[in-house]
């Protein structure tokens, strides 16, 4: 798989699926959908806590990742964002967290292979969604003891581990460390897929995807996008890139700067534009696929696709143009 | 010579490559090598702890070595605390950090703090190669960089062979075993002391050099470190000679291709800079160059004793030749002696001429090459201008009685356009362009189009820049584009200033100028790439470029506009903002009709002064206060502020200034949805029928087409409602001033007494604002808000100023000024595209109403214009005039 990936990026320029949790608003679930099955009994309200539908209510999880899809992406995003212990607390759900990834892995696994058989030409991959959590490394949240920090690098490492075991145990083909806006939490990912794969003796490649929070051009924790590209290379990833935060055509100065010092691919999953005063993404597909010609006409990037607010028109929208393009060639750098 | 880069990263990159300088790693965040620093760890003072790091950050450390190794600490703990801290601070945490420790549990503790690329330091094969293989996994893992110490279980390697055959065999380990990354070795090949008097110690420094210059040959990608001061450590307590220790031995090192070391870099001395003497010495001890080394170098020593880079003369730069001279003061910003350096470069030259091609270009170039990089910032470019204005000054007269010509890299013209004032921006483009060796012609303010077209006709003038603040400016530039096409004037038309935009150049400017091109420049710093780029060889590569990107936004923005849904003018009324009027209690002013303040105390208005668009003016980002403290601009912010502070004293106490205000209350009311009725308090008849912008945008179910309308009382609510006005001015007695500075060519005070007069007006408007709220009509009389909440408009009711976002109609102005009768009280007089006279003049009106607030009109339709030409008498075509900005 590892090498179907790497030879399909050589040829054409692959497409990252959409949002969930916009789609996931369209079905109007209750708190019933959250719990059948599984937490029936849980004390606590479950609704809105997304990645358990993949345990409960798998039929729509599968549902969105099939409509992705038929839209033409051609890797999907487990619905396992926030698939750590650390973030399923908020829920009193730490116990559900290998559940959550190795479900969240199997049913896109199913999508996905049901997809590459009716059409082997182009086959689909999964990608296992690693989340930054809602712990910070490096930045204290307490402002009057900033020395403080809510979380160890360790704790972290366990979390992320028990995540990347139960993805690639449920059958995911790629992780996917995103929504980088902390470095170090970024490390502590990295340092736990490399510690399950040296124990499970796997080489699932790699991508990583930060955020660039501002216009300032730098990551929440203060990283300007080459500093961000050098603290993460030191494992062999398969790609680096961004998503989320801002609108395609914000992210463009910063994929030149990945395009031109990464010899990793590159990839791109902005928001459908930034959100409007009532927290809507108003991009049309057509806005946003236009921005997003930008990047491929300057063959910045390898992969696209959406984050907030996208839905399927939009990843067809980016589909239909990326097709009309050759990928980024990894260049040979200076050094 | 390898194809291996070392990166490294704080908040930001640090890229070591075969270019690159030698890197200083800061030594005085170290418990072992800093008793300072240890003291403070142990009290448990990391604030200060911290500022020791700030110290090495900011004399040019380029990476931190933080070490924590000390009995009497945990080491860990300490080592977690500090890096926390400082991962808080970005101008230390933008350099990356060694994490220095013999323990390894300190040096894991430390990796798992840091989100940059660091450097482990160190680890070694002293305790076996197994231990050694793991430590690196780990680093590697870790994803930092790591050096090696020349240490075996053998032990320390204190000879040329020994250092290196530890190398080699670690260096093997690393890359085949692994698989470290070669670019990340960083080899420590022991530095030991000299001059100890012990004859086995003499050779200690050449065999570090020559160990060096072996490791960088043989082993490819690897770096060599070292602990700098180790090596005068038999000179404690002789600072001279320690610092010319550490110069020679960098000198050397880097020589034989020692990459980075560890030292304190505000205690660097410069190899030229060293007594010739005492460099002897040294070099004879560290090269071993004679027996006798270490007892001469020891007996001068007693000579020299005393801290060398404690004080350093200031004037030290007035004994380089007059070149150097004349590029310091350049780009130091040194008027003071610039006369007499000019006057002696002059008898040196041939011609007057040469001198300003000469040193003084070559300074300027500098000049423009650390403001292009951005190592310097606008404020110095200004200071360096004013010393290259002063000389070109003092030559100007031996020029002309040699007739030289000047030998420009172009001729621009600039002008502020008819009907504005505005020119600070135009003055800093002037500048920027003048350091960099344009001639410009700047021919102020209020200039009519066919002025600035004739005056460009017979200068030859090969681009034109046009500037304005109002949105009024923005259609003469519209009609200073088209005369020139009409002219068929075929030279670039630049557009700049605060209201312009990319947009409304490509969209209304640009289609009516084909004769040559239009272009949009954002600010001051651009101006130069843009001007070189049309008049260098590729001008028409570039216009054509500009031309492409220009027809892109033309058609997205046509496709924006498609996408807006607009209101009827009667849709919009009908969803008004809705106050319920019948339980509306009025606050009855304190005071009705008007007030005039004279010669206002200028020093009541320093407080309100929000000093955030004054940095913004100067081109630095970054609000106020923080932006002082910012971590790349923040010293010239320092500066400027000072500069600011200083001219504000003597604006006051030498009054440079007047400031004039007027101010009325009167009873009004709301009628036909859109317009205020304002009456004379006693007769009631009306002074003013205010008419009043709706917006016109669709808008969410919630959301409302806002008027300023709204927040007055309709008139058949039967409610007495009121409304407040005023005109401000801090600018009256300002020309007087700035003919001075100009005429000293000092346009860095010039342009500081424009922006200083800006924030003065804006000040007074605020404080006015709160006279009217807790005194004269007294409807908040509780109100307590610092300045900084005033800034943020925390305050009940608003201000709103005619020609700006709320009420965009710049025309209704004049009824205001007729009210409040503001030109004869104030001095304050309108332009014929109605901004204000001084430009230090601000002018709006009181809104009570704690509903209302600040909204912007955006655009509307011209069925609205209509309805607003109706109202206010006007032909609707000049209604449209005036109205252009709000209309696709």
């Amino acid at each position: 798989m590892k090498n179907d990936i790497r030879q399909a990026l050589q040829e054409r320029i692959l497409v990252l699926d959409g949002a969930m949790g916009t789609m996931i608003q369209q079905y109007k679930l209750s708190e019933e959908d959250f719990r059948k099955g599984w937490f029936e009994d849980h004390e606590g309200d479950l609704k809105g806590n997304n990645d358990l539908l993949s345990m409960t209510r798998p039929d729509i999880i599968k549902e969105i990742h099939a409509k992705y899809l038929e839209a033409g992406a051609d890797i999907l995003e487990t619905n396992t964002f926030s698939g750590t212990s650390i973030a399923q607390a908020d829920y009193h759900l730490e116990k559900a967290a290998y559940n959550i990834n190795y479900y969240g892995a199997k049913i896109a696994k199913e999508v996905a292979e049901e997809f590459t058989a009716k059409n082997p030409a182009k086959p689909r991959f999964v990608a296992g969604s690693i989340g930054p959590t809602n712990r910070t490394l490096s930045i204290s949240p307490d402002v009057n003891d900033p020395g403080y920090r809510a979380i160890t690098f360790e704790e972290l490492v366990n979390a992320y581990k028990e995540q990347t075991k139960g993805l690639i145990e449920g059958g995911a083909d790629l992780l996917l460390v995103e929504t980088v806006f902390d470095t170090l939490n970024a490390k502590a990912a990295l340092f736990a897929i490399e510690e399950v794969q040296n124990e499970m003796k796997t080489d699932l490649p790699i991508m990583v995807s930060g955020t660039i929070t501002d216009a300032s051009g730098r990551t929440l924790s203060g990283q300007t996008t080459e500093a961000f590209l050098i603290s993460i290379s030191h494992i062999p990833i398969l790609s680096v890139g961004l998503n989320c935060a801002l609108g395609a055509s914000a992210l463009r100065p910063y994929l030149q700067v990945l395009d031109q010092k990464s010899d990793f691919f590159v990839s791109a999953h902005p928001n459908a534009g930034l959100p409007n005063e009532f927290g809507e993404y108003d991009e049309t597909p057509e806005m946003m696929a236009s921005q997003i010609e930008d990047f491929l006409k300057e063959h910045l990037v390898n992969i696209v696709g959406g984050c907030c607010g996208t839905t399927p028109a939009h990843i067809k929208a980016i589909a239909d143009v990326a097709a009309k393009y050759s990928p980024r060639q990894i260049k040979e750098l200076a050094n | 010579m390898s194809e291996y880069t070392l990166k490294l990263s704080g908040l930001e990159p640090l890229i070591v490559t075969k270019e690159s300088n030698f890197i200083n790693v800061g030594e005085r965040t170290n418990v072992t090598g800093s008793r300072k620093f240890l003291r403070l760890i142990q009290e448990g003072n990391f604030e200060e702890a911290i500022d020791v790091a700030r110290d090495q950050v900011d004399g040019g450390a380029q990476i931190i070595d933080v070490n924590m190794d000390e009995g009497m600490l945990d080491g860990v703990e300490s080592m977690v605390k500090f890096l926390n801290l400082i991962a808080a601070e970005p101008d230390i945490a933008r350099v990356p950090v060694m994490i220095d420790s013999s323990k390894w549990e300190i040096i894991e503790a430390g990796l798992q703090c840091i989100q940059g690329k660091g450097v482990v330091n160190s680890i070694s094969l002293k305790e076996g190669e197994e231990q050694f293989k793991n430590q690196a996994r780990k680093v590697k893992m870790y994803g930092a960089a790591v050096i090696v110490m020349a240490f075996d279980e053998k032990g320390q390697a204190d000879s040329y062979e020994r250092r290196i055959e530890i190398c080699k065999r670690s260096y093997d380990i690393l890359v085949n075993e692994v698989g470290f990354y070669p670019g990340d070795i960083i080899f420590d090949p022991n530095i030991f002391p000299v001059a100890t008097g012990m004859e086995e110690h003499n050779n200690n420094a050449l065999d570090f050099f020559n160990a060096t210059k072996w490791i960088r040959k043989n082993l490819p990608g690897a770096h060599v470190s070292g602990g700098v001061s180790n090596v005068s450590f038999s000179f404690r307590g002789n600072n001279v000679v320690r610092e010319a220790m550490h110069a020679a031995f960098l000198y050397h090192g880097i020589q034989n291709g020692m990459t980075m070391g560890i030292v304190n870099p505000t205690m660097l001395e410069v190899y030229d800079e060293v007594d010739k003497e005492l460099m002897e010495y040294v070099e004879d001890v560290l090269l071993n160059r004679r027996p006798d080394a270490t007892e001469r170098l020891l007996e001068y020593a007693e000579t020299v004793k005393g801290d060398a880079k404690e004080k350093k003369v200031d004037l030290e730069w007035r004994n380089q030749p007059v070149g150097k001279r004349i590029a310091h003061a350049l780009i130091k910003g040194i008027t003071e002696f610039i006369d007499e350096d000019v006057e002696e470069a002059r008898q040196q030259f041939d011609a007057p001429l040469e001198v300003i091609e000469g040193p003084l270009m070559d300074g300027m170039n500098i000049v423009g090459d650390l403001f292009g990089a951005g190592k310097m910032f606008l404020p110095q470019v200004v200071k360096s201008a004013r010393v290259m204005k002063k000389a070109v000054a003092y030559l100007t007269p031996y020029i002309e009685a040699e007739k030289g010509a000047g030998n420009s890299r172009g001729k621009i013209l600039l002008a502020t356009v008819k009907g504005d004032v505005h020119d600070i921006g135009k003055n800093i483009v002037g500048v920027v362009l003048g350091c960099n060796n344009f001639e410009v012609i700047d021919m102020g303010v209020m200039v009519p189009a066919d002025k600035i077209l004739e005056r460009a006709q017979a200068e030859n003038a090969q681009i034109i820049g046009l500037s304005g603040l109002i949105t009024p400016s923005l259609d003469e530039m519209v009609h200073v584009a088209k005369e020139m096409e009409r002219l068929n004037l075929d030279i670039p038309l630049l557009i700049g200033g605060a209201t312009t935009s990319r947009v409304h150049t490509a969209v209304k400017i640009d289609p009516h100028f084909e004769a040559n091109q239009s272009i949009h420049v954002l600010d001051a710093s651009r101006s130069v790439t843009v001007a070189e780029k049309l008049l260098g060889g590729d001008r028409e590569s570039f216009k054509k470029e500009i031309r492409s990107e220009y027809e892109k936004v033309r058609e997205n923005h046509a496709k924006n506009r498609q996408r807006k849904e607009f209101l009827t003018l009667e849709e919009a009324t009908s969803n008004k903002f809705p106050i319920d009027w019948n339980q509306f209690q009025v606050k009855k002013p304190n005071q009705i009709g008007s007030k005039t303040l004279k010669d206002f105390d200028l020093n009541l208005l320093r407080n309100y002064i929000d000093w955030t668009p004054f940095f913004m003016t100067w081109e630095l980002a970054g609000k106020y206060p923080n932006i002082l403290e910012d971590e790349i601009v923040g010293q010239e912010a320092q500066k400027l502020f000072a500069d600011a502070n200083s001219m504000l004293d003597q604006i006051i106490s030498e009054k440079w200034l007047t400031a004039n205000a007027v101010l009325g209350v009167w009873p009004a009311n709301s009628v036909n949805e859109n317009d205020i009725e304002i009456y004379d308090a006693s007769t009631k008849e009306v002074l003013n029928i205010q008419h009043c912008i709706r917006q016109q945008t669709k808008k969410s179910a919630q959301a409302h087409n806002m008027s300023l309308a709204d927040f007055i009382a309709p008139k058949n609510s039967g409610k007495e409602d009121f409304i407040g006005g005023f005109v401000v001015t801090t600018g009256l007695g300002i020309e007087k001033k700035i003919a001075e500075f100009e005429a000293d060519h000092d346009d860095y005070s010039s342009i500081m007494l424009k922006a200083l007069a800006d924030r003065l007006a804006e000040a007074f408007a605020e404080y006015l604002h709160e006279y009217v709220r807790k005194e004269y009509w007294g409807y908040a009389a509780d109100e307590d808000l610092s300045n900084e909440e005033l800034i943020k408009e925390k305050y009940k009711g608003i201000r709103p100023a005619p020609g700006y976002p709320a009420c965009p109609d710049h025309t209704e102005k004049i009824g205001l000024f007729k009210m409040l009768n503001a030109t004869e009280l104030t001095g304050v007089s309108l332009t014929e595209s109605l901004a204000m006279l001084p430009a230090a003049s601000v002018s709006g009106w009181y809104f009570a109403n704690p509903e209302s607030k600040y909204f912007g009109i955006q655009k509307i339709k011209e069925d609205q214009v209509e309805s607003l030409a109706q109202r206010k008498g006007y032909d609707s075509n000049e209604m449209k005039r005036w109205l252009s900005s709000l209309l696709d």
